[in-house]
């Protein structure tokens, strides 16, 4: 193992993150403590013996599969995601939790929006959420419709469960009805907010009442079969990322590609359950097809954090790293760009149960939960099988590949 | 294992004004609650004694003491005798919040005087609670106040008594609970001598060792250049950020909180590598090497062979009657304890000689 060569690319390694985190910093102040450079998650392989587990990224050029971006300009690429629904019904609290990592808590102190509010979302795919104030009425001939529903991802119709809701499915559906005729393939998602204060039962007979209702009142207009889906969510539990998974994977073209990966991944590894993070929001991308539980996508999330928050303590900035690497580190430095972070919990009396994170890019990380019949003796195995998944999605993912430094050689 | 007659017992005297936070406090850091459970909890009645058990020989003997007025007062008269007998440590919360600061002093100043007379070797370490309430530029000048009101009132323990901030929604609490721990701990320099050495052989930046159920931490070591590392609350953090894992898996596998654990955490990075694995029946201990897999695995293979010299101490070897008593006593003065452990150092490191050089050997593959 020829040192020199690793040390000089250790130097320049650094380079090609040192610009795109800035951008990432600045664009999304989705959590200014938890990425900063200190803290991203820089990998290292676990098994030098593996080198085919880095195979270069092949010369083919990206395929994508026939997913559908409804509505948005070929390429431009940044779908928007719109957040309405009546005031007070919680759109803000939405979106400072699930893309500012505010604590729920907090939420309570949020001003009234009175102004649309634009963010951008910078990850492994942009994309923009756009808040609006509950009051607007955005038929009325002043506004630009077409400048807000042109490039629409995403409309999120957010209504209050524990208020009366009927105004609310009112106007949801007088915006849908509106929208049919311009823009017939605009996904609506309907998110049963707040939750968290009814009991059981009765969260269960009010979503059902609002779907009901909302369904009734289409067809009556000769509406069938709308692009309607619904999603009970709270901000004070998971279900919020769970239904902005679901919203955002929609929009993804390469989900049934990726979706298949998975599935490989998943039955020739043996692992139970396999998700694939966005990072920094914590909504999954995709999954294999195996039954979703909350559970598992609960502990995986919980996991990030502990990943995340372990390295921004010891991730930080050594001053003149070198010296201290002289004599033990420089194999650290890896034949190719496969620096990516790594993780591992094993679960005490669960026998083979067992958490494994690995970082597939700056924006994603693969999360599996394994089971029983896959013994962390076989991680070699599973660490090669990972390999090649990851490079299976540098060719799905352009961006991906773009922002990966090539190998060196 | 020989448990029984070698514990040693440490009474500790929680107190405070009724609603101030005890039994907050207790079951946040003892009983795997998380802070936002702690309002289902009742007002305390009278004393709740509980037992922990502690790094194998050391067992808290917690008594969390109602604070109504009528208890107190019972405390003091009737039972004053009961109640501040042969104390170790006396936590006393006071509730930043608090209406009236100035009787609450007054409470304590007759605890103190109590402590002072049935058990005058005891340490008195005060928690101004809640700081999370007070607005953050108010909090240092507030806490330095009060601490220095309080210190005035504490009569003969004016000069030891020890003062921190606290709240249960961030580590402050981890912070203080340290402190406290590590004063109770009888043979913290004999373990800190130990995960020296260790951390010098396996080429650790960081080791830190945490009591496994509480995720407190007992004691650490670092070497070299990540005494400079920015965060200087890290140990404080990594207990929070564990204890938040271990809920997050009790309440997603429906283990128990008390023994959802990993087995094993490991973290690889580019830029460090951590882990965290089991090092003795209660205690865990998390090593920050540098990014290397060789260093990595040498240390793995080292803690393997270093747990049996770990769980010795664990249980105290072996009972030496004069110092052991001098223990269960915990009225003893703080300079007769520094000579016990310095014996306990002593002994121990003629036995390590033999230890360091199969270390040694572990880590050959190392160069």
């Amino acid at each position: 193992m020829d040192s020199s060569h690793r040390r000089l690319s250790a130097q320049s390694q650094p380079s090609p993150y040192d610009d795109s985190y800035l951008e990432h910093g600045e664009a999304s102040q989705a959590g200014p403590s938890r990425l900063q450079p200190g803290a991203q998650l820089t990998l290292m392989r676990y098994l030098q013996d593996l080198p085919d587990a880095d195979i270069p990224v092949s010369d083919v050029p990206p395929r994508y599969h026939t997913g559908r971006l409804p509505n948005s300009k070929a390429g431009d690429g940044k779908p928007r995601l719109l957040l309405m629904g009546q005031r007070r019904s919680g759109k803000s609290s939405i979106s400072s939790v699930v893309f500012h990592k505010l604590p729920p808590s907090e939420t309570l102190y949020l001003e009234t929006t009175t102004r649309i509010k634009k963010e951008s979302m910078h990850s492994f795919m942009d994309f923009q959420v756009w808040d609006f104030p509950g009051h607007l009425d955005y038929f009325d001939p002043a506004f630009d419709v077409d400048n807000i529903f042109e490039e629409i991802g995403a409309l999120i119709w957010v209504i209050d469960a524990q208020d009366e809701y009927l105004e609310a499915i009112m106007r949801l559906n007088t915006t849908i009805l509106n929208l049919q005729h311009s823009y017939p393939n605009i996904n609506v998602e309907v998110f049963v907010h707040k939750v968290d204060g009814l009991s059981e039962d009765y969260k269960g007979d009010t979503f059902r009442d609002i779907i009901q209702r909302v369904q009734d009142e289409l067809s009556d207009h000769g509406y069938e079969n709308a692009p309607v889906s619904f999603y009970q969510t709270s901000i004070y539990d998971h279900s919020i990322f769970e239904a902005f998974s679901k919203v955002i994977q929609k929009l993804i073209p390469q989900l049934p590609t990726l979706e298949a990966l998975l599935n490989s991944l998943c039955s020739t590894c043996h692992i139970e359950k396999a998700y694939l993070f966005d990072i920094m929001s914590k909504i999954y991308i995709a999954t294999d097809t195996s039954p979703t539980d909350i559970g598992s996508y609960e502990i995986c999330s919980d996991y990030i954090d502990v990943v995340i928050d372990v390295s921004e303590i010891y991730g930080w900035d050594r001053p003149d790293d070198n010296d201290e690497k002289d004599d033990t580190s420089h194999s650290e430095i890896i034949e190719i760009g496969n620096n990516d972070a790594e993780s591992l919990i094993t679960m005490e009396r669960k026998g083979n149960n067992y958490l494994y994170l690995r970082e597939i890019n700056k924006y994603l990380a693969l999360i599996c939960l394994m089971g029983d019949d896959s013994p962390a003796e076989k991680k070699a195995v599973i660490d090669y099988n990972v390999g090649v998944f990851q490079a299976a999605l540098k060719q799905v993912f352009p961006r991906a590949e773009r922002d990966v430094p090539l190998p060196e050689e | 294992m020989n448990t029984g007659k070698r514990q040693k017992q440490r009474k500790v005297l929680l107190m405070g004004k009724s609603g101030a936070g005890k039994s907050s406090m207790r079951s946040i850091v003892f009983s795997n609650y998380v802070a936002k459970d702690v309002r289902r909890l009742g007002a305390t009645i009278d004393v709740e004694h509980s037992n922990i058990k502690f790094m194998g020989n050391l067992m808290l003997n917690l008594w969390d003491c109602g604070g109504q007025d009528g208890f107190v007062e019972n405390y003091l008269t009737h039972q004053r005798n009961h109640v501040f007998g042969s104390v170790a440590v006396l936590i006393f919360v006071f509730d930043i919040e608090s209406r009236e600061f100035q009787a609450d002093v007054v409470s304590y100043s007759n605890i103190i005087r109590a402590l002072e007379e049935c058990s005058p070797g005891a340490k008195v370490f005060c928690l101004i609670h809640k700081m999370d309430l007070v607005q953050a530029r108010l909090r240092v000048q507030l806490f330095e106040e009060r601490a220095e009101y309080i210190r005035t009132a504490s009569e003969g323990f004016r000069d030891a008594v020890e003062f921190f901030p606290t709240s249960i929604w961030d580590q402050s609490l981890y912070k203080a609970w340290t402190q406290i721990i590590y004063f109770l701990i009888p043979n913290a320099s004999v373990i800190e001598n130990l995960l020296q050495q260790l951390a010098e052989i396996i080429d650790a930046r960081e080791l830190i060792l945490y009591e496994r159920t509480t995720c407190l931490m007992v004691t650490h070591v670092t070497r070299g250049k990540e005494s400079e590392n920015p965060f200087t609350d890290r140990f404080e953090r990594i207990s929070s950020i564990l204890k938040t894992h271990k809920q997050s898996m009790s309440k997603h596998t429906g283990i128990p909180a008390g023994s959802a654990n990993f087995a094993e955490m490991q973290i690889k990075t580019g830029r460090f590598m951590f882990f965290i694995t089991r090092l003795t029946e209660n205690t865990n201990l998390a090593a920050s090497i540098p990014p290397s897999e060789q260093i990595f695995n040498a240390a793995r293979v080292n803690i393997l062979l270093v747990r049996p010299k770990f769980a010795e101490l664990d249980i105290a070897s072996k009972p030496r009657p004069g110092i052991q008593q001098a223990f269960a006593h915990s009225a003893q003065s703080e300079r007769d304890r520094e000579a016990g452990s310095e014996e306990d150092r002593e002994r121990v490191g003629r036995g390590k000689g033999k230890e360091a050089v199969g270390m040694g050997g572990g880590g050959g593959f190392e160069g």
